[in-house]
């Protein structure tokens, strides 16, 4: 059973972009955007770059949908369910993430 | 029974012909006998096409004459008989073979003869003239044993016959004694253009030359003498200069002639006597002489409508001409020399594709009074509509002669593309698809690259892409969006001017204010560019790291494996050893690709996140700085070695180069921006290429603007010629200020003058003549750039803080497992996926 994990501080995070955290062997990136107290976790790599770059990307919404595009070549991912706004087949894992007295702590689920 | 009259037509050319096949078909035929002598062995042929007989027509294709016509229709030809006397009292003709012919009308069509300057040697061998199906055969004979051929005259059939020589395989010539080719038709800049086409085409033109005398030639059979001294050699003479109207039969029944010749009529085409009509190139109406067919055609149709009784006048006629010369297209209509009193000239002249237009309007600018084409010629239908009919003249009437830039765009534009040009190279989308996939209801770009991978590589084409969706949505009569993103109803330079006038400093304040949601990937880095253009601020600020794409967030260049690639700026290309050496250690110590850019500069490859600050650290103590070869900025200046070194260079090009590029660097735009310097013109650098390109000449620096190399080459437009240093650093900040004001999100220069309304022009009026009154403002706006320029990079690693994002994980110091090198050539490269395996196998094992 997975448990929630610290990760690091809220001051680590980046307004309004993203940062890669190594949990568990996993590269995890973490969006955060402040003016809507919102931490988003998403597996770093980009299928369709093949890299681990997506911590890299600019986050934003499409039609209400908090997404993040890849910096290699733009797809999107929803930041809550990792599902690609171009390619619905493709998913990249969401984690759980949540901020506890300012500690950023993410639940890693392993497949 | 009705008798017939009798009605005798002398001379069976194009408008004699032309008169008998009108007069057939009309009601006058019943009343009349008609009987016509024609010299030639043959009827009417066409003689304005006279050259295609040296391009293979025979005499049968350029006839005018249906066979059978004559009989048909009752007519008595006496073919190759001439007819030399005219008797008023009796009313009889009397032909060379002896036949008299009794008429109670007479219609003289005798044409023109060519006329032959009294030049002494004007009778020599092989001095001919152009005019009859004979003249060509006496041509092609001569040409079999000659070299040489020289057209004496540069108006329309001087040039049509020195097509017939060069086709007959002569070196040919053209010699004018005008100053310039069509000096009847064409103004001096129009017979200049003309001149250079046909120039281009192998034919050498010689103006304001005055031949004095024919003589023997020693390489040829003739050699010809001019006023000015100099001498021509040539086998053949071919006088194409001008005509004369053949009177003579006239004169000698005592008609009234003009005192320079030509037989007299009146509106009905009447000659002074009252049953002999003159019609065509024998004519002279109201002291003219036409040497046109259109205007002997009208005469012609005038004299049939009096004979079948109708009241009709030919009170002169349109002189406007279009043709095609030696290939090239010609257009003269009405007043083209602005003779009026008060006439206003349009010009506009394209050195590049060779094309000269000249639009002669009314004081009020109302009716198009002429207008001359010279290389394109498409539009004198609708310019003659305007100039015969005196239609009015829309508001600007120079958007007649102006390159239409939304409809029919001279550049290619997408609409300009054909349907199999390719889009997307990445996956070989041609236009054809992209415009099928829009038909079947694609209408956004996303939609259009799912249905067709197009700009799913990578992504250069998407500029193309969306111009070419816009371009056939608008077509279909869609409404066109031009919205950047769903985040704000605004083009790229509606928020440029929000930022500008507003003064906003970021993101969320435009936003809050102009916008919805949170963002995207398009309007953040477009607004980060924009407030960067402006205000300058550090592009890694809190505030404006969110925004920066995905080079900008980091100062470098991603590679596809997630490293980067570093490039220091070498200013103008120019490095000494020791920079070179330091450059070299860093590339060594950190184990880079190195590579030579296009830029004049060096590219490291292969550089970790982590690996950047030190890098970093290491080349500015060494002397370097940030070379912006992230950002959507000022790249390089290109440079050749220029005056210093080179014995052909005429300035420094070097030391501009380097000059301007410190001035411009860090100049945040739409899109990257290349300048480049060359100190002659044999442009070593390809300025012409590039956004901006400065060429030395002997008088100054001539500025290029808008060229671009890339996936759509365009040339640079010449933009201002001979400037000092002052003047063209002044236009190139109001230029890359208007540009940075104007220009669409990720549009290079060259697109975004092509899109420009009123193109090149309007741009020139605004940087150079200030017409919109911003130019002190433009440079105010480049100086707070230049005046807060900053290295990123000496920034960034000066500020603790900043460094914090630069490692791979925030909570560990572990590299990326997933980026693996391999050797080739002796430097590294990412690995590919079979190697990645291959290599992970192996570390665990």
């Amino acid at each position: 059973m997975s448990r929630w994990q610290e990760v690091c501080t809220i001051d680590d995070l980046q307004p309004d972009s993203g940062i890669c955290a190594l949990i568990e062997g996993q590269q995890v990136a973490l969006f955060y955007m402040p003016k809507e107290a919102a931490v988003y976790a998403l597996n770093n790599y980009d299928p369709f770059g093949g890299a681990n770059v997506l911590s890299r990307g600019l986050i934003g919404d499409i039609k209400g949908q908090p997404v993040v595009s890849s910096p290699l070549y733009k797809q999107h991912f929803n930041l809550e369910t990792g599902v690609c706004l171009e390619d619905e087949t493709v998913t990249i894992p969401a984690y759980p993430v949540r901020i506890e007295n300012g500690s950023v702590q993410v639940r890693i689920t392993h497949a | 029974m009705n008798i017939k009259k009798t009605l005798v037509v002398i001379g069976n050319g194009m408008v004699g012909q032309h008169f008998l096949a009108n007069l057939v078909a009309s009601p006058a035929n019943e009343d009349y006998e008609i009987v016509t002598f024609c010299e030639e062995p043959r009827p009417a042929y066409d003689r304005v096409h006279l050259s295609a007989f040296f391009s293979g027509k025979t005499a049968e294709d350029l006839s005018l004459v249906e066979p059978g016509f004559f009989e048909q229709h009752g007519i008595t030809i006496y073919m190759g008989d001439k007819a030399v006397k005219i008797c008023r009292e009796s009313k009889t003709v009397v032909s060379e073979k002896g036949i008299t012919i009794r008429y109670d009308k007479l219609v003289l069509a005798t044409g023109s003869f060519p006329f032959v300057p009294p030049v002494p040697g004007h009778d020599r061998a092989q001095c001919l003239v152009y005019r009859t199906i004979e003249d060509l055969e006496a041509m092609a004979a001569a040409a079999k044993n000659g070299k040489v051929g020289v057209v004496v005259g540069g108006g329309l059939l001087g040039l049509e016959a020195a097509k017939a020589l060069q086709d007959l395989g002569l070196k040919t010539h053209v010699v004018e004694f005008a100053p310039r080719l069509m000096a009847v038709q064409l103004d001096e800049a129009g017979g200049a253009m003309l001149r250079r086409k046909i120039e281009n085409l192998g034919v050498t033109v010689h103006t304001g030359k005055n031949t004095s005398l024919i003589t023997d030639g020693d390489q040829c059979v003739n050699k010809m003498c001019f006023a000015d001294g100099e001498e021509l050699e040539t086998d053949i003479v071919l006088f194409s200069a001008g005509i004369r109207p053949r009177d003579d039969i006239a004169r000698d029944c005592a008609l009234d002639v003009g005192p320079r010749g030509g037989i007299v009529i009146n509106n009905q085409c009447l000659t002074s006597d009252p049953d002999i009509y003159a019609i065509g190139e024998c004519a002279l109406w109201n002291g003219m002489i036409y040497g046109l067919v259109a205007p002997g055609y009208a005469m012609a149709r005038t004299v049939v409508a009096e004979l079948a009784g109708h009241t009709a006048s030919f009170t002169g006629a349109d002189m406007s001409t279009k043709l095609k010369l030696m290939g090239v297209d010609v257009a003269s209509i009405g007043d083209a020399h602005a003779k009026t009193p008060g006439a206003l000239v349009y010009t506009y002249q394209n050195g590049d594709s060779e094309v000269y237009k000249r639009l002669v309007v009314s004081e009020d600018k109302k009716q198009l009074l002429g207008a001359v084409l010279v290389g394109e010629a498409s539009g004198y239908g609708t310019l003659l509509q305007y100039c015969l009919n005196g239609i009015e003249l829309p508001e600007n009437p120079d958007a007649l002669i102006l390159p239409s830039r939304s409809d029919e765009p001279v550049v290619l534009g997408p609409d300009a593309l054909p349907m199999s040009a390719q889009i997307c190279s990445c996956f070989d989308v041609t236009k054809g698809a992209v415009c099928l996939a829009i038909e079947a209801g694609c209408t956004t770009i996303d939609a259009l690259k799912s249905a067709t991978k197009a700009s799913t590589g990578c992504g250069g084409c998407s500029a193309l892409l969306k111009s070419v969706m816009n371009s056939e949505l608008a077509k279909q009569g869609f409404e066109v969006n031009t919205d950047i993103c769903e985040h704000f109803s605004y083009t790229r330079q509606d928020l440029s001017n929000l930022v500008r006038v507003e003064e906003i400093k970021t993101f969320t304040g435009l936003l809050e204010k102009h916008g919805k949601g949170r963002g995207c990937e398009i309007c953040k880095p477009a607004v980060g560019s924009i407030l960067a253009s402006y205000w300058n601020d550090f592009v890694l600020k809190t505030e404006h790291l969110g925004l920066q794409d995905t080079n900008d967030n980091f100062l470098a260049n991603m590679q596809k494996d997630g490293t980067y690639s570093v490039v220091p700026r070498i200013a103008g290309g120019e490095i000494s050893p020791d920079m070179l050496i330091a450059l070299g250690m860093v590339g060594k110590k950190y184990n880079l690709y190195t590579k030579i850019t296009g830029g004049q500069r060096v590219d490291l490859f292969g550089a970790r996140v982590d690996q950047l600050p030190p890098i970093w650290k290491e080349l500015i103590d060494a002397g370097f700085e940030s070379g912006h070869a992230y950002g959507k900025s000022l790249r390089t200046v290109k440079s050749c070695v220029g005056s210093n070194w080179c014995r052909y260079g005429l300035d420094d090009s070097v030391g501009l180069a380097i000059e301007l590029e410190n001035r411009y660097k860090g100049l945040r735009s739409p899109h990257k921006i290349k300048f480049a310097v060359s100190g002659c013109t044999r442009e070593c650098a390809e300025a012409q290429s590039k956004d901006v390109g400065i060429i030395a000449t002997e008088s100054g620096w001539n500025l290029y603007v808008c060229g671009n190399g890339g996936m759509k080459p365009r040339h640079g437009d010449l933009f201002a010629t001979s400037l000092d240093k002052e003047t063209l650093i002044k236009y190139i900040d109001r230029f890359l200020s208007f540009y940075v004001r104007t220009a669409d999100r990720l549009q290079r220069t060259s697109v975004w003058i092509e899109n420009m309304e009123g193109g090149l022009d309007y741009l020139k009026s605004v940087v150079i003549d200030d017409k919109l009154e911003v130019c002190e403002q433009l440079e105010q706006q480049m100086q707070l750039v230049i005046d807060t320029y900053q290295c990123e990079w000496l920034t960034t690693i000066n500020d603790e803080s900043k460094l914090k994002r630069f490692r791979h994980f925030i909570n560990s110091d572990q590299p990326d497992d997933q980026v693996v090198f391999v050797e080739e050539r002796g430097q590294i490269r990412p690995a590919d996926e079979n190697e990645q395996k291959h290599f992970k196998i192996m570390e665990v094992a």
